[in-house]
């Protein structure tokens, strides 16, 4: 049987073996030259748009995050260094909390999602092929409705006013028309991560499939031949192939989650101890208008997803690049 | 080949723009008021009523202007969201803005708003009501013109009101009511959501006892004080928290707000109301459409809002609309020559009977054509004369959204240690020492 480490300790030799004799010259042949001044010359106008439109922003808004300035009072307006990061990280009760709720809703809609995920993506790999094309896109709905119309939906489905879950569901315990799913942290959290799980589940799903798609069938197929039952298929042929995949669904996932507003925004606005940070960075910039401490809280948001990125790249050795011709460059 | 098709192709499209292009003369020519200075005015949304007076003030000034609505957000925050932003960014668009009183201090401060001319000042607020001025002014100056004026009214059902042994023509107390409604097993309609009236109940309860939320609402930002952490402050916190203790506004109280407490109101459970006078209009056509039926509309009552002390009147809630110019506007005078012909007390009268939106002129309600529509105008004319309004200050968004998040839910509200929590909190967040 084949298992998982010998492959990718061939695929590496395959790897050195074809990029060596590159390095080995130490110049580009023309060819090599040419190749890169094309992909520049295609990639290069979108990358320094790009740049231009988020460095900008993000410059302005570190540049911004050291003065006092409320947006009705231009003239009060005063440099303050870093008194603003100082306020914000010396508040448990509004900042640290909603560091903490977004967390929460982080680990717990990626890890959900994550399982639900490669479920779909199995279904959608193994279907028939009669059905494969309608059974993928009836797995994509969610994914397709804009997130603020699911967010209203979940929000009409669960309302105590208008909702029909208390009434459909009156036969579970704990749940009647009593029932005010939006006051209580517990019950508003949950709805509010099953609606950005219902959501979201596809995108995973989606991107598990295309890692299911590139593990060899011949793997699976050896696999079988020697006797491999099937969690043996999954957990030491199948899931060590798609790392690289699952990883890089769990990085984009995880940089959504945490920057999660529209569920919060329409269903609590912030209430129950649900506010997040990016309804904080909201509140604090467009509702107070109060520019450099909103500033601050989006710099710091920002932070944390390179914080994110960073740790997902170093620590867990996640490859952007797996799976595209960039990482060989055949 | 490639020519012989294109060629046609070409000639019918020069065509087509051709024609475009004289069509859009030709419509351009016809319209005639290209000359005609185009005033914007950013209307909250309403029953039509703003685009009705827009477009007869339009046909009234005779060709001196032209009046075009663009719609703000449905909720007087974003409202106010919306046109700071314009302002701060010295939008010259903003003409005519319908604007909240509450906000309007915040605008006012920064010479956002251009000054009200004596001679508007003198043809629009002759016969203003008191409590709908004092929302129209900041540093004792006329910075925007009332146009509508809003109160709330108890709102009650007869049959409870008898069942309980209350003389309704006399003032009822918070206690009376919550003590009613205990009694019979009903429930009351409040607005407990975390929202704008989450304040407006708050400030109507101090008020009613001779307080103000701010000690000196003109202070800046760190020399700000409340009154919270005061008797009245505690006696207002102890009916929010025991109605939300008590269960008294039902299990969504968290998320009821004005149009939700009136469903409840029109309910079986229903027995007291405090709430805007469109309640009225909406249960008649409720009756009207077969939704309801007529004997709930016989069996509601109103009166004038609860005290909290017997012996003291009660300061009912003021709201409403007022008209302001912005500074950067390029057409100030025809801006303000519009603004008369929109307040006029007869356009007031027609506006409150079309939308339901109370006048804020006091000769508006002589028109007797109120009282087949609005039986209970007098008690709205009433009411506004001893309206309070809300803190005028710039910082009013900061105080409010502080109050809504340390009074939501009501069921958490402790009259010994709500208020003082509410209290530091403001302060702390005014002096850039918390966030909020």
């Amino acid at each position: 049987m084949t298992t998982a480490p010998e492959t990718s300790r061939r695929q590496k030799r395959e790897n050195s073996g074809s990029s060596q004799p590159r390095r080995g010259t130490g110049k580009k042949s023309n060819r090599a030259k040419s190749e890169a001044r094309l992909g520049w010359l295609i990639a290069g106008p979108a990358f320094f748009i790009m740049l231009s439109v988020t460095a900008y922003p993000i410059a302005q808004a570190v540049y911004d995050s050291l003065f006092s300035f409320r947006l009705t009072a231009p003239d009060d307006r005063s440099f303050v260094f870093l008194q603003n990061y100082l306020t914000i990280f010396s508040d448990v009760e509004v900042f640290w909390q909603a560091l903490g709720v977004t967390l929460f809703v982080t680990v717990v809609t990626v890890a959900v999602e994550l399982v639900l995920g490669f479920g779909l993506a199995l279904v959608m790999h193994k279907a028939l092929k009669r059905i494969r094309g309608a059974l993928r896109t009836a797995i994509l709905v969610p994914y397709g409705i804009i997130t603020v119309v699911s967010a209203f939906a979940w929000y009409y489905m669960f309302d105590i006013n208008s909702g029909f879950v208390n009434n459909w569901f009156s036969w579970v315990p704990g749940i009647d028309s009593d029932l005010d799913w939006f006051a209580n942290f517990g019950t508003a959290i949950t709805i509010i991560m099953a609606s950005e799980i219902w959501k979201t589940t596809p995108f995973i799903a989606l991107l598990l499939l295309a890692g299911l798609a590139q593990v060899p069938d011949e793997l699976v197929e050896a696999a079988k031949v020697d006797g491999a039952s099937w969690r043996q298929q999954m957990t030491r042929v199948i899931l060590p192939n798609m790392k690289a995949a699952i990883m890089v669904a769990v990085l984009f996932r995880a940089l959504d989650a945490f920057r999660i507003f529209d569920n919060v925004f329409i269903m609590t606005n912030g209430s129950a101890n649900t506010e997040v940070l990016s309804l904080l960075a909201y509140r604090t910039s467009i509702g107070r208008l109060e520019i450099g401490l909103g500033s601050a809280v989006s710099v710091i948001l920002f932070i944390c997803v390179l914080l994110i990125c960073f740790i997902a790249i170093k620590f867990f050795k996640v490859d952007l690049a797996s799976g595209t011709d960039a990482k060989g460059g055949k | 080949m490639g020519g012989s098709v294109g060629t046609p192709h070409r000639g019918r499209s020069a065509r087509a723009v051709g024609a475009a292009l004289a069509a859009g003369l030709l419509l351009s020519g016809c319209s005639g008021d290209e000359d005609v200075p185009v005033l914007t005015w950013y209307i909250n949304p309403d029953d039509g009523g703003q685009a009705t007076l827009a477009q007869q003030c339009t046909e009234e000034s005779e060709g001196a202007y032209q009046i075009q609505t663009s719609l703000l957000p449905a909720d007087a925050p974003s409202q106010r969201e919306q046109l700071a932003r314009r302002l701060a960014a010295g939008d010259n668009s903003l003409d005519i803005m319908s604007l909240d009183p509450p906000f309007i201090p915040e605008l006012a401060e920064p010479g956002f708003l251009a000054p009200v001319p004596a001679e508007t000042e003198e043809a629009t607020t002759g016969d203003t009501l008191e409590g709908a001025l004092a929302g129209a002014m900041w540093n004792e100056e006329l910075v925007a013109v009332p146009f509508w004026a809003n109160t709330q009214l108890l709102w009650y059902r007869e049959s409870v009101t008898e069942a309980a042994g209350l003389d309704m023509d006399e003032p009822v107390t918070w206690d009376q009511v919550i003590d009613a409604a205990m009694e019979q097993n009903k429930l009351l309609g409040v607005q407990g959501t975390r929202a704008e009236s989450m304040t407006v109940w708050l400030n109507a309860l101090v008020e009613s006892q001779d307080t103000s939320i701010l000690v000196d609402p003109e202070a800046r930002a760190v020399d700000l004080e409340t009154n919270f952490d005061t008797a009245e402050g505690e006696k207002a916190a102890d009916i929010i928290g025991t109605i939300g203790t008590e269960g008294l506004a039902g299990p969504g109280v968290a998320s009821m707000d004005e149009n939700q407490s009136m469903l409840l109101f029109q309910g079986d459970n229903g027995s007291f109301m405090v709430n805007w006078p469109f309640v009225w209009a909406a249960t008649k056509a409720a009756v009207e459409e077969g939704v309801l039926e007529q004997d709930l509309l016989e069996d509601i009552g109103w009166s004038q809002y609860p005290r909290v002390d017997e012996d003291t009147a009660s300061a009912p809630p003021l709201g409403g609309i007022n008209l302001g110019v912005g500074a950067e506007s390029e057409h100030q005078d025809l801006a303000f020559d519009a603004i008369e012909c929109i307040v006029q007390p007869e356009n007031q009268t027609e506006y409150f009977i079309t939308n339901g939106n109370p006048p804020s002129s006091e000769s508006a309600y002589d028109d007797e054509a109120l009282e087949e529509d609005y039986p209970m105008a007098d008690a709205i004319r009433e009411a506004l004369a001893n309206a309070a309004p809300r803190p005028q200050t710039p910082f009013y968004n900061e105080i409010s959204t502080a109050i809504q998040q340390e009074f939501t839910p009501i069921s958490g509200v402790r009259a010994d240690s709500t208020p003082s929590e509410t209290d530091s909190f403001i302060v702390e967040v005014l002096r850039g020492e918390r966030l909020l």
